[in-house]
């Protein structure tokens, strides 16, 4: 039984056509890798996931993406209510300015309606946990999440969106922006965190995809070459187009 | 063009993010009628007197309320007279004070003096006036002025008698009051130009001067002129400091020493008096060329502002 | 060809020049602050603050209704043109690239550019001349209207220095816009926004021409928005016209006053604009 079901995503940016017709099934308790060069629409195809992509003006998107037996793209779907299920961390840490550690966690859970100080507090502990940041920063959750470095701001997004209890969680290129040890904290992070959420990342780093992911699918000017297992993606490839990228000959 | 397999779908929308949508749009409107009724408001009020004297309202320069009879030219002759004395006074001395602050000076003394510039913007126009009434007047009326009428006196600009208050006043004061904007511009144009034209006419072999002329005033030179404009703009519109030292006489006159009347201080000065409706009408209709000139002036600077970012 | 003694000369005049420039700058500068501290000074009293003006020949004339007036300007000023000018400046955010966001930018920019003389003339037309008398309210709002457009510029500018990926991460948590733009964004510039409007009203509290056919003046405690009331910048003004010297002294103090309160704000608007802290 597929967590996510994308067919035949398409995606726009005015008359340039980005995702030409993207079809994706991710398992629960999986990490999906989506690898390929950059400028292939991997990142634009997450962002139709939570229906993000229609919010940068002049963009749209069609197909259908079943989360629970939804299809978010269906008649009358709000898309707000959407991104209640389908986290998402973004290529460069951004914490909200302004707001300190404590409130970035929860801004998600207090500003659709929850007030009770204690379930607020025991959120955000769990969600830290989840995010491998607790112990860093128990004891100044009061300090702007913006003081902390990269790699923890990176989890404290990961914490944030966990708060919301997503069913899966998207990350676009999340260690791109990150250094080597920073890097290595968030993959760790990742093989834990997917009992929880089904993950779904997009990176251009290939070794990381071999590391992190169960299931990788490789995408080309917009269109899905080919999707499968890791281990078989990265060892035997079926497509030649596949094999070249892994093997370094382009992208 | 390439067109989707499916026509573009409705987007749903959050109801919250509608009833946003509607107020934010509503404030933004109301913006938007704001300036319209105030325009809406210069046009009709002022059309007794439009009706009335038509385009003679520009040129005639007999403005007696007691006749009712209103020509325009004495108070928009103060106006341009005054901001033009404003400018040729302020210009030179803001744009070298910017140069000398940011091409010689060390960084020091430029924060010192920047933040002095900036508290004088502050000080309210009325302030500026009280100074100008009992601080400016009565030096230019017992040292300034005799001394102009007698080694310049054969100029018509500097003859007759010494009263203090006048169109030298009223523009020595926008002088005044117009050097922090202008300076403000100038220093915002100086510091976006890249160092290395600077260093780059210093490698040249220039002296500073060359390498001022180089580096910032020619490079700079439409910001310079947009940010003299915009002193312009705010000299002509300008009430309560010229409405307290022009000496308020609704005549031209050539000599800079005698009292004059600007179209801003001549509604402050009768609006509330007014007696006739066609005097109201006049002081309106004042109102909307001054209206008008401002809003040209302003969009000239912004063009040229502008223009400049484009190259 | 010029010669490098030539060059050198003509280097030398120019900075001596540029000198002359900085000085004579700086003298009027310097004399008016010298006489509103020398000649506003000593007229300050308790009793300034806090008594009405008297006639002239009666000792003990203060400025309280003027001071406190100001106030209620400049808080009826602010109740319309900051919230309005906020919505403005997050309008031109939100609908960004739009026709109809040009066209509220231009508007606010043609309303800064209007002589605030000519507002006050619009306001006496419209709600002075309905009303049948000044009134308080009419004076807020000619000063709200010279509010508006530098709100909503300055909170224009700041909503489009944030990351547009800053409105992402909060979409993305499945919050809709208004809350991410009104919980999360306003916020997270609060600051910049603050400074804004502390120099807005800086800027206010000093505009004379505005109130003279809307608030006009009075010689008593303010009692109802619907009345005449009395203002600082007004009074220094009828002050400084009149042909008596003892008033000409308290227009002086009042100035002093005034200056005090313009120069502080600003100062410490200044203050909390150095320790802003860098958006993420």
């Amino acid at each position: 039984m597929s967590i996510l079901h994308a067919k035949n995503i398409h995606a726009y940016f005015g008359t340039n056509h980005i995702v030409k017709g993207i079809s994706l099934e991710t398992e629960p308790h999986q990490v999906t890798a989506i690898i390929g060069p950059s400028g292939c629409g991997k990142s634009t195809f997450i962002r139709c996931l939570n229906r993000l992509h229609e919010e940068t003006p002049g963009a749209r998107a069609e197909g259908s993406v079943i989360i629970d037996g939804e299809n978010i793209y269906g008649e009358r779907v709000d898309p707000v209510s959407i991104r209640r299920k389908v986290g998402m961390v973004f290529q460069k840490p951004n914490p909200f300015p302004g707001m300190s550690i404590f409130d970035n966690v929860i801004i998600g859970l207090r500003l659709t309606g929850e007030k009770n100080k204690e379930v607020l507090a025991s959120v955000a502990e769990e969600s830290l946990k989840d995010a491998a940041l607790w112990d860093e920063v128990k004891d100044k959750l009061k300090t702007p999440g913006t003081s902390l470095s990269g790699g923890q701001q990176q989890r404290l997004c990961i914490a944030r969106a966990l708060a919301v209890e997503p069913k899966i969680l998207l990350m676009d290129e999340p260690t791109s922006a990150l250094d080597p040890i920073a890097t290595s904290k968030i993959e760790d992070l990742l093989s834990k965190l997917k009992k929880k959420v089904g993950i779904i990342i997009v990176t251009h780093n290939m070794q990381q995809a071999a590391r992190i992911s169960d299931t990788t699918a490789f995408a080309l000017m917009g269109e899905l070459i080919e999707s499968g297992p890791t281990s078989s993606i990265f060892t035997a490839p079926r497509m030649q187009q596949t094999e070249k990228y892994i093997t370094g000959r382009f992208g | 063009m390439v067109k989707g397999p499916v026509a573009h779908r409705k987007k749903e929308v959050h109801r919250g993010d509608w009833l946003f949508a509607q107020f934010i749009q509503a404030g933004a409107m109301l913006l938007i009628a704001l300036l319209l009724a105030l325009a809406w408001f210069l046009i009709k009020g002022g059309w007794p007197a439009i009706e009335r004297y038509g385009a003679r309202f520009l040129f005639s320069s007999n403005w007696n309320p007691v006749l009712e009879v209103f020509g325009a030219a004495p108070v928009i002759y103060g106006t341009l007279v005054s901001s033009a004395i404003a400018i040729m006074i302020a210009a030179p001395l803001s744009v070298s004070v910017a140069l000398f602050l940011h091409a010689v000076a060390p960084p020091k003394i430029r924060a010192v003096f920047s933040f002095f510039v900036d508290m004088l913007a502050a000080i309210p126009s009325v302030v500026y006036g009280l100074w100008g009434i009992f601080v400016l007047a009565p030096w230019l009326r017992s040292d300034v002025e005799p001394w102009l009428s007698e080694h310049f006196g054969f100029l018509p600009f500097f003859q007759g008698p010494f009263y203090g208050v006048g169109m030298l006043a009223a523009g020595l004061i926008l002088a005044i009051m117009i050097i922090p904007s202008i300076f403000a511009m100038c220093s915002e144009v100086f510091r976006s130009l890249p160092v290395t034209y600077k260093e780059a006419a210093l490698a040249l072999g220039a002296t500073r001067w060359e390498m001022m002329q180089i580096a910032f005033l020619r490079a700079g030179k439409r910001g310079i002129i947009g940010g003299i404009i915009l002193g312009l703009g705010r000299a002509l519109g300008e009430t309560m400091a010229v409405t307290m030292l022009i000496g308020n006489r609704d005549e031209i006159s050539v000599s800079l020493f005698s009292p004059g009347q600007t179209m801003a201080s001549v509604i402050a000065n009768e609006y509330a008096e007014a007696g006739s409706s066609i005097h109201v009408a006049a002081l309106i209709e004042v109102g909307l060329v001054l209206f008008c000139m401002t809003i040209l002036v302003n969009a000239l600077a912004r063009i040229i502002i502008r223009s400049d970012d484009a190259i | 060809m010029k010669s490098l003694k030539q060059r050198q000369l003509i280097n030398t005049c120019v900075h001596i020049l540029l000198v002359g420039a900085c000085l004579v700058s700086a003298l009027p500068l310097i004399s008016i602050f010298t006489y509103i501290v020398l000649r506003g000074a000593p007229g300050l009293s308790l009793h300034f603050f806090t008594g009405l003006p008297q006639p002239i020949g009666e000792p003990g004339s203060g400025m309280g209704n003027a001071i406190s007036g100001t106030f209620v300007l400049l808080g009826i000023a602010s109740g319309i043109g900051i919230p309005w000018g906020l919505v403005a400046g997050i309008f031109m955010t939100e609908y960004r690239d739009t026709r109809m966001a040009s066209c509220v930018r231009f508007s606010a920019e043609l309303l800064s550019s209007i002589p605030s003389i000519v507002i006050g003339l619009f306001i006496y037309e419209q709600i002075v001349l309905r009303m049948h008398h000044f009134s308080a309210l009419a004076g807020g709002l000619a000063l709200s209207i010279i509010m508006i457009p530098t709100i909503a510029r300055s909170t224009e500018e700041q909503l489009l220095l944030i990351p547009a990926h800053i409105r992402e991460a909060g979409l993305a948590l499945g919050l809709p816009r208004w809350k991410v733009t009104c919980h999360i964004l306003l916020p997270g510039i609060i600051r910049s926004i603050m400074t804004s409007m502390m120099l807005a009203i800086a800027r206010i509290s000093g505009e004379t021409a505005p109130l003279l056919f809307t608030a006009f003046g009075s010689r008593f405690w303010p009692e109802s928005i619907f009345e005449p009331i009395a203002s600082l910048p007004i009074q220094i003004y009828n002050l400084a016209i009149s042909p008596f010297e003892e008033w000409h002294q308290q227009a002086w103090t009042g100035a002093f006053i005034l200056a005090l309160f313009v120069l502080s704000l600003n100062i410490a608007t200044r203050l909390v604009m150095r320790q802003k802290e860098p958006l993420s």
